[in-house]
C-alpha cells in the first residue's frame, strides 16, 4: 500500500505542497483545491491528507470509490455523482470538495508534493501489504 | 428489443433551478404523446411533486370518474429538489390517481431512481391516461430524446423478474444498468384492488434490481387496468449540479454538514444504517404501540423474536451503502440477501428481499400474530414481487383473522384457508391465491370497506362489530400503529386527506414516547403544523426520514425539539439554493397548505372530504372488546376515575367499556372541532373561502366546489 507520510518535525509550513498539488490537478495554486492541507497549531504544522483507510469505499452511494492495485483509494470520476457523502463520512476529514468542482478529491500518494517540499518533510511509503 | 408500436422523438429540456419546465402527457388509448408547459402559476401554487400531480389530475377527471375510468390518470412528479445528490432522501417520486380503495385522490411516494431520471430526461411530471387492451411497455430515453410505446408480450408477470429483464434489455451495457429505472407491478395486482407500484434501482454491488414502493391506494391495480405493464426510463449523466441549482455552494455545505451528522450520530440515535425503520419494533412494543392481532393490543412478549437484533444478526447485510437514491447517507433501505424461498412459484430460489421496514414487521408480523422473522421476510418478498400493498394486505388479513377468531366468518367461507392469528402458511397461501386469482385471494383483495359489506350481506356477520374492528377510514386501511391511547394519532390517521397513512401526521412517537404534545391544544396544533410540514416533502421530491430520524446533537436544547428546527432550516436553505427563491420556514408551511387545502377540496369534489368521512372505527379510539379492556384494565379504570370522576369498582365491565367509549368518542369529536378550526375549515370540514383567500388559494375552481357546502 502506498501512503503519504508527513514528518511534522521537518515541516516549516511553507505550503509548497498545497500549491504543487492544486496546480498539478486543477491548474491553479489554490489551497482549497489541494488534497493535502497544512494546519498551523501554534507553529507546529500538521498535515491533513488521506490515510488510505478505505472507510469511504463501502459507503459510497454510487459505488465510485475503489482501492487500486497499489492499495491507493481512488475516485472514479465517471461514476461519482458528487453527493459528497464521503466528505461527511471521512473520519479523518481528508476527503475534500470545492464548489467549482463536480466531484470530491483526495490524496492518491502521487509523489508530486513530495518532490515540491523544500524540507523533505513528505514521503510516500510503500508497505509490503501493498 | 421489444416490438415498437409507436415512437416519438423530443428535445430534452435543460433543467433550470430544479425544473425542466415541461411535462409529458401520454395517452395509451391512441398511443399519443404531448408536451405541456409547466407554468409559473403551477410552480407558484403547487411547487411540484404531489402538487403537480393533483393539479393535472383535477383537469383530467370529473366527479363521476371512477378508478377504472379511462380518463383517470396516474400522474408522477419528483419536484424541484428531486434528484439533487448532496442531501439525504432526495429521490422520491410522488404518484397520484383516483384510488380504487377510496374513490378520491391517493398520493403515494416511492424511492428508487425513476422520478429523478424522468426529470433529468426533461419532464417535471408524467401523466398517463387512457386504456388499452394490448399491454404496453413505455420507454423514455432521456439522453436520446426518445419515447416508445412497445409491445409487452412475453414478459414475466412479477416485478423481481420483470424489472430485471427490462433493466437488462434497455441498458446499453452491464454498467449502464444503474441508469435505468422501471416502474412495474405484479401478478396479484390484476386480481386485487390494492395492487402497488414497484420503483426500481439497480444495485451495482449486489448486481440485482431492487425496489421501493408507491404502495398505497391501488396504483398498481390502476396501471395494469390501463394496460401498462411497465414504464422504463433511462438517463445517464447524474451529477450534483444536474438540477442546475441557483447556489451549489449552499447545497454542498448543507449536504456535507448533514452527512457528517449521520456519520457521527446514527449509531447513537436510531441506527438507521443498520436496520432502517424497523429499529422501532421493541420501543413500540414497550410503549403498547405495536399493533398485535388486528390492533387488539399494543404488544406481545414474543415481539423479541422479531426484534431489530434478530434481523441485523441473522438476515440483513451490514456495512454497505443501502440508499434508494444517490447521496442518501441515511441508507435505510436494507436487504436480506441470498434468502431462500420455501413457498409459491419461486420456492427454492435464492432472492434479495428488500426490507423489512417497520410497517412490514408490524403488519405482516405482530398484527397477524406472526413472530417468525423468516416467515415475515417471505411474506415481504411475495407482497413486493406480486405487486401487493403490504399495509392494506396486512391490515385486511388482520381484520379477516379477527372475524374468524370471533366466529363472524368460517373456514369454509374462506375457501378452506385456516386464517387464524399466527398461521403464516395460510397467509402465504392467501398471497399465492391473489397472484393466481383463485380461491379467497381476490375476495381478501377487495379491502376492508368492501369486505365489511360482503361479510354482513353474504355471511350474516354482525355489521356493528365489523364496523368497530375494521381498521379503515375513507376506504383505506390503517398503517401499523396501535394508537388507541394517542388522541393525536387518532386524528393523525382519520383527519387525513387520502386516508389513514402515517406519512401525513406521524405523531405517535412525540405523543406517547417523548410526551412532547401533552395538552389538547398542543395536539390540535400538531394536527395543523405537522400535516402541513410533512406535505412539503411530497411537493419537493423528498423523503421525510432524514428530517427527524436523526437529529442534531443539541436538538434537545431548542425550543421546539419535535420540529427539529435546524433541519427545517436545512430544507429552507436547500429549497432556496436549488430554486433561487427566498422562502422562510413560514412560507414553507404556506406552500404546503395551498396544496393541502386543494386536496381537501378535491376530495369534496369527488364526494368525500366532509366531517362524516373523517370518523374513525372505534378500534382506533379505544377498547372494543372485554379482552382489550381487561388487557389494560388498570389504565382504563384510572382514566374513569381521573378523567370522568367515576368509581370503576362500582361499575360492571360492560358499563366501563360503554362509558369509556362514550368519553373517547366525545374527545374525538372535540379534537375534530379544534383541528377543523385550526385548519380554517367549517364544522363540516369544508375549507372556508376566507381562509383560502388568506393563503392565496381562492381559485374559482375551488370556490365553486365548496360553495354548496357552506
Amino acid at each position: 500500500m502506498k501512503i503519504l507520510v508527513h514528518k511534522q518535525e521537518l515541516c516549516t509550513g511553507c505550503r509548497a505542497c498545497e500549491v504543487a498539488c492544486s496546480t498539478a490537478y486543477f491548474k491553479t495554486p489554490d489551497r482549497n483545491k489541494s488534497a493535502i492541507r497544512i494546519i498551523n497549531n501554534d507553529n507546529s504544522f500538521h498535515a491533513r491528507k488521506c490515510t488510505q483507510c478505505g472507510e469511504c469505499i463501502d459507503m459510497c452511494t454510487a459505488h465510485a470509490i475503489y482501492r487500486d492495485k497499489n492499495g491507493v483509494v481512488r475516485i472514479d470520476k465517471k461514476l461519482c455523482v458528487g453527493c459528497l457523502g464521503c466528505v461527511g463520512y471521512c473520519s479523518e476529514l481528508v476527503m475534500f470538495y470545492d464548489d467549482d468542482l463536480t466531484e470530491p478529491f483526495k490524496c492518491i500518494a502521487c509523489n508530486i508534493c513530495v518532490k515540491a517540499c523544500p524540507e523533505n518533510a513528505l514521503e510516500v511509503l510503500v508497505s509490503k501489504a501493498g | 428489443m421489444r416490438q415498437i408500436l409507436k415512437e416519438y422523438t423530443y428535445t430534452p429540456a435543460t433543467i433550470q433551478r430544479g425544473y425542466s419546465g415541461k411535462s409529458l402527457y401520454l395517452n395509451v388509448s391512441d398511443l399519443r404523446m404531448e408536451e405541456k408547459v409547466v407554468t409559473e402559476f403551477m410552480k407558484e401554487k403547487f411547487i411540484g411533486g404531489k402538487g403537480f400531480d393533483l393539479w393535472y389530475l383535477w383537469q383530467a377527471v370529473t366527479p363521476e370518474t371512477r378508478w377504472d375510468s379511462p380518463e383517470n390518470e396516474i400522474v408522477m412528479s419528483v419536484g424541484p429538489l428531486g434528484g439533487i445528490t448532496q442531501y439525504s432522501g432526495t429521490g422520491k417520486t410522488l404518484v397520484c390517481a383516483i384510488s380504487p380503495m377510496t374513490g378520491i385522490p391517493i398520493d403515494s411516494n416511492a424511492g428508487g431512481y425513476f422520478g429523478p431520471l424522468l426529470k433529468f430526461s426533461g419532464w417535471d411530471a408524467l401523466e398517463l391516461q387512457g386504456k388499452t387492451e394490448k399491454e404496453l411497455v413505455i420507454f423514455i430515453d432521456g439522453n436520446k430524446g426518445l419515447i416508445q410505446f412497445c409491445d409487452a408480450e412475453g414478459l414475466p408477470e412479477d416485478s423481481h423478474l420483470l424489472a430485471e429483464e427490462l433493466t437488462r434489455n434497455y441498458a446499453e451495457s452491464e454498467e449502464d444498468q444503474v441508469n435505468v429505472s422501471v416502474v412495474s407491478s405484479g401478478s396479484a395486482a390484476r386480481n386485487i384492488l390494492y395492487g402497488m407500484l414497484n420503483f426500481s434501482f439497480y444495485d451495482p454491488r449486489r448486481k440485482v434490481v431492487r425496489f421501493k414502493q408507491a404502495a398505497r391506494g391501488g396504483l398498481g391495480t390502476i396501471m395494469l387496468d390501463k394496460g401498462i405493464k411497465a414504464l422504463v426510463v433511462r438517463y445517464k449523466g447524474i451529477k450534483g449540479n444536474t438540477n442546475n441549482p441557483a447556489d451549489v455552494a449552499t447545497l454542498n455545505r448543507i449536504g456535507v454538514k448533514y452527512h457528517k451528522e449521520m456519520h457521527d450520530l446514527d449509531e447513537k440515535q436510531n441506527g438507521m444504517r443498520k436496520i432502517g425503520t424497523a429499529n422501532t419494533i421493541l420501543v413500540m412494543n414497550q410503549y403498547d404501540l405495536l399493533p398485535t392481532r388486528n390492533f387488539q393490543t399494543g404488544g406481545d412478549p414474543a415481539a423479541v423474536n422479531i426484534s431489530p437484533k434478530v434481523f441485523i444478526e441473522q438476515y440483513l447485510t451490514q456495512g454497505i451503502h443501502d440508499g434508494c437514491w444517490y447521496g442518501c447517507t441515511m441508507s435505510c433501505a436494507k436487504t436480506a440477501d441470498h434468502f431462500r424461498l420455501l413457498t409459491g412459484p419461486y420456492a427454492g430460489a435464492c432472492v434479495t428481499v428488500d426490507g423489512p421496514e417497520y410497517e412490514c414487521v408490524a403488519g405482516l408480523g405482530s398484527n397477524l400474530g406472526i413472530f417468525d422473522p423468516r416467515a415475515i421476510l417471505e411474506e415481504n418478498f411475495y407482497c413486493d414481487t406480486y405487486g401487493v400493498d403490504l399495509i392494506s394486505f396486512a391490515t385486511t388479513v388482520a381484520f379477516i383473522m379477527e372475524c374468524y377468531q370471533r366466529g363472524q366468518i368460517s373456514r369454509e367461507q374462506m375457501g378452506g384457508l385456516d386464517l387464524a392469528f399466527g398461521n403464516s402458511d395460510a397467509v402465504l397461501e392467501l398471497l399465492h391465491q391473489m397472484a393466481r386469482g383463485e380461491g379467497f385471494g381476490p375476495i381478501a383483495g377487495l379491502g376492508i370497506r368492501r369486505l365489511k359489506k360482503l361479510f354482513a350481506e353474504q355471511f350474516g356477520s354482525d355489521p356493528a362489530l365489523l364496523q368497530d374492528i375494521g381498521m379503515e377510514n375513507k376506504g383505506l386501511e390503517y398503517s401499523e400503529y396501535c394508537h388507541k391511547e394517542s388522541l393525536a394519532q387518532q386524528g393523525g390517521f382519520a383527519l387525513t386527506n387520502k386516508g389513514p397513512q402515517h406519512d401525513e401526521a406521524w405523531l405517535i412517537f412525540m405523543d406517547m414516547v417523548n410526551n412532547q404534545i401533552p395538552t389538547f391544544e398542543d395536539k390540535a396544533y400538531a394536527l395543523y403544523y405537522y400535516p402541513m410540514f410533512r406535505t412539503w416533502f411530497g411537493l419537493c421530491g423528498l423523503c421525510k426520514l432524514p428530517w427527524n430520524d436523526i437529529v442534531p446533537a443539541d436538538n434537545y436544547k431548542t425550543e421546539t425539539p419535535a420540529k427539529v428546527p435546524e433541519h427545517v432550516q436545512n430544507y429552507v436553505d436547500i429549497f432556496n439554493a436549488v430554486t433561487g427563491k427566498s422562502i422562510d420556514k413560514e412560507e414553507l408551511i404556506l406552500q404546503s397548505e395551498r396544496v393541502y387545502q386543494f386536496q381537501r377540496v378535491f376530495n369534496i369534489r369527488m364526494g368525500k372530504g366532509l366531517r362524516e368521512h373523517d370518523y374513525a372505527p372505534y378500534r382506533s379510539l379505544g377498547p372494543v372488546s372485554s379482552e382489550e379492556y381487561l388487557s389494560r384494565q388498570e389504565l382504563y379504570d384510572r382514566q374513569l376515575r381521573e378523567k370522568q370522576g367515576l368509581d370503576p369498582a362500582a361499575m360492571s365491565l360492560d358499563e366501563k367499556i360503554a362509558t369509556t367509549r362514550a368519553y373517547r368518542e366525545q374527545q374525538f369529536e372535540l379534537l375534530m372541532d379544534a383541528v377543523y378550526k385550526r385548519r380554517g375549515w367549517t364544522e363540516n370540514g369544508v375549507p372556508k373561502p376566507e381562509h383560502l383567500r388568506e393563503i392565496g388559494m381562492d381559485l374559482p375552481m375551488l370556490l365553486e366546489v365548496i360553495e354548496p357546502h357552506l
